[in-house]
């Protein structure tokens, strides 16, 4: 069970949240301008690491607040929560 | 190698079963190949194997990070079916079925294949018209499915809840379907593929790629570099790692499916049950055990292990439809790591890389699809163009958008 710290309601458990994917998912600025592999490669194609990753989570049974978590897939280590719309914070090594 | 038969049993058994020698040779790996296939579980070795036995090809490398069948093919609930939706989906996993029906003569190796049934339930009005549905498509795909009201449900399922919080009010029951002994599918291929000259290397890992002007002349190991004209990669859940390794993403994200078997039981249970609505299955296996699983913990994942969350609501869902299970201790409990992708059809065929051929986006059924997967990446890799099976499998469907969306479509969990 992962506890998350919800930067509303503090420390939660994991069957509270939903993830929602990785995390800055940008989509393309003009969408008529953007080619199928560029378009493909925005709805369907991941980076999927194995290690420190991004992703977005939602309070789903909570406050509904959406956020940001760099978590490591391999441990489930949560190294840092931050906002939204918040850029990836730089991890050094052993963060 | 020792051809296995009665006759052979008793010859053993004269020399008090100690004449077995080794079912395949731990080889180490030599500087060149005309073909590797990265991963050595059930889809690598059943490549390997049909490279060799169907397309004459015997120079070739199965390379395994750990030892072969440790992974997905280790992990899995040992379900065998093919109750897909769309056209693409049966006539490919059908043919994995058929594949299966005849392997323990093929392979000359007992993989224990059962065809006790697999039944999957409907709970609710809406659930039994997709149930309908189901069937329907499946018969007009010339795969056998039966629709059976809940009188019969009860009537034929052993043990089943005549009152369960949430109702059976129909089940698909697909006769063919059922289960076969994970390791011994793993190595039965390789057994087979060793005796065709194939080389099996265990704890080789592939930490790189060689290629030159957009193919691939060869990898890198922690055994050194081997040179080699075309390469297959079956490494499920690891898949986007390798690919990342030569250059490339693919539209996979990799979960954890987890599984647990309680202790030895009597038998109880003579059929496969699937529950959608609580992502549950069923079965027991020979040892006696009642195998168990789970859907997917729902966040990306390299760990080989499950989370409690999940195990709870399976074991509630379980023990809903059975309720005399409550008391039965669970021995195991793991996971493995998932490729799933958008629309839970498998990616088959050509990567970005010139010669590297990708064999992945199984998600959560990649056993029962070994045989199938195994000849149709043996068939590419062989002859340069798509089997036709798998020819609407390929990665560039998501470019095009000729999606084939099982995960939406079929009756079963994804």
């Amino acid at each position: 069970m992962l506890l998350i710290e919800c930067p509303w309601c503090g420390p939660r458990a994991e069957s509270e949240y939903r993830c929602g994917g990785e995390s800055p998912i940008v989509r393309p600025a003009d969408p008529a301008a953007t080619d199928d592999a560029a378009w493909a490669d925005y709805l369907f194609y991941r980076d999927n690491v194995k290690g420190l990753s991004f992703e977005r989570w939602h309070h789903r049974f909570g406050c509904g607040l959406w956020f940001n978590i760099a978590r490591d897939t391999v441990s489930h280590r949560i190294l840092a929560i931050y906002g939204i719309t918040d850029p990836r914070p730089v991890l050094g090594p052993g963060a | 190698m020792t051809r296995y038969s009665a006759w052979s049993l008793v010859r053993a058994g004269f020399a008090g079963q100690r004449t077995w020698g080794p079912a395949w040779r731990d080889a180490t790996p030599r500087k060149r190949y005309q073909a590797i296939i990265i991963g050595g579980g059930g889809h690598g070795l059943a490549t390997a194997y049909y490279l060799a036995s169907r397309h004459g090809i015997r120079d070739i490398a199965v390379l395994e990070r750990g030892w072969i069948g440790g992974g997905n093919t280790g992990r899995n609930t040992t379900v065998i079916r093919s109750n897909y939706f769309y056209p693409e989906s049966s006539r490919f996993y059908d043919f994995s079925l058929t594949l299966y029906e005849g392997l323990s003569r093929e392979l000359n190796y007992n993989i224990m294949f059962s065809q006790r049934g697999m039944w999957s339930f409907a709970h609710d009005r809406h659930g039994v018209e997709m149930l309908r549905r189901s069937v329907n498509a499946m018969r007009l795909n010339g795969v056998d499915a039966e629709y059976h009201e809940a009188d019969e449900v009860q009537r034929r399922i052993p043990g089943l809840n005549p009152s369960p919080r949430f109702p059976i009010l129909a089940g698909l029951l697909q006769p063919r379907g059922g289960t076969a002994r994970h390791d011994a599918v793993a190595w039965g291929y390789a057994r087979a593929a060793d005796s065709l000259g194939v080389d099996i290397i265990q704890n080789c890992d592939v930490t790189g790629f060689d290629i030159r002007g957009g193919r691939i002349v060869g990898v890198q190991t922690t055994q050194g570099d081997i040179a080699a004209e075309c390469v297959g990669m079956a490494v499920a859940g690891h898949s986007s790692v390798m690919a990342e390794r030569a250059g490339f993403r693919l539209p996979i994200i990799s979960y954890a499916l987890q599984a647990f078997v309680s202790e030895p039981l009597k038998p109880v249970f003579d059929t496969v049950v699937l529950a959608p609505s609580t992502g549950t299955y069923l079965s027991q296996s020979d040892k006696g055990e009642l195998v168990i699983g789970s859907g997917l913990d729902l966040f990306p994942s390299y760990a080989q292990r499950g989370s409690l969350p999940v195990l709870e609501h399976t074991a509630a869902g379980l023990i809903d439809l059975f309720p005399q299970f409550s008391r039965v201790r669970l021995l195991r409990q793991w996971a493995g790591i998932v490729d799933v992708v958008a629309d839970s059809t498998p990616i088959l065929g050509e990567s970005p890389v010139k010669g590297l051929y990708l064999n992945c986006g199984w998600g959560t059924g990649g056993f029962k699809a070994i045989p199938g997967g195994g000849f149709c990446l043996a068939h590419h890799m062989a002859t340069g163009e798509a089997h036709p099976l798998a020819a609407a499998f390929s990665l560039d469907r998501f470019r095009t958008g000729a999606l084939i969306d099982e995960a939406a479509a079929s009756g079963i969990a994804h």
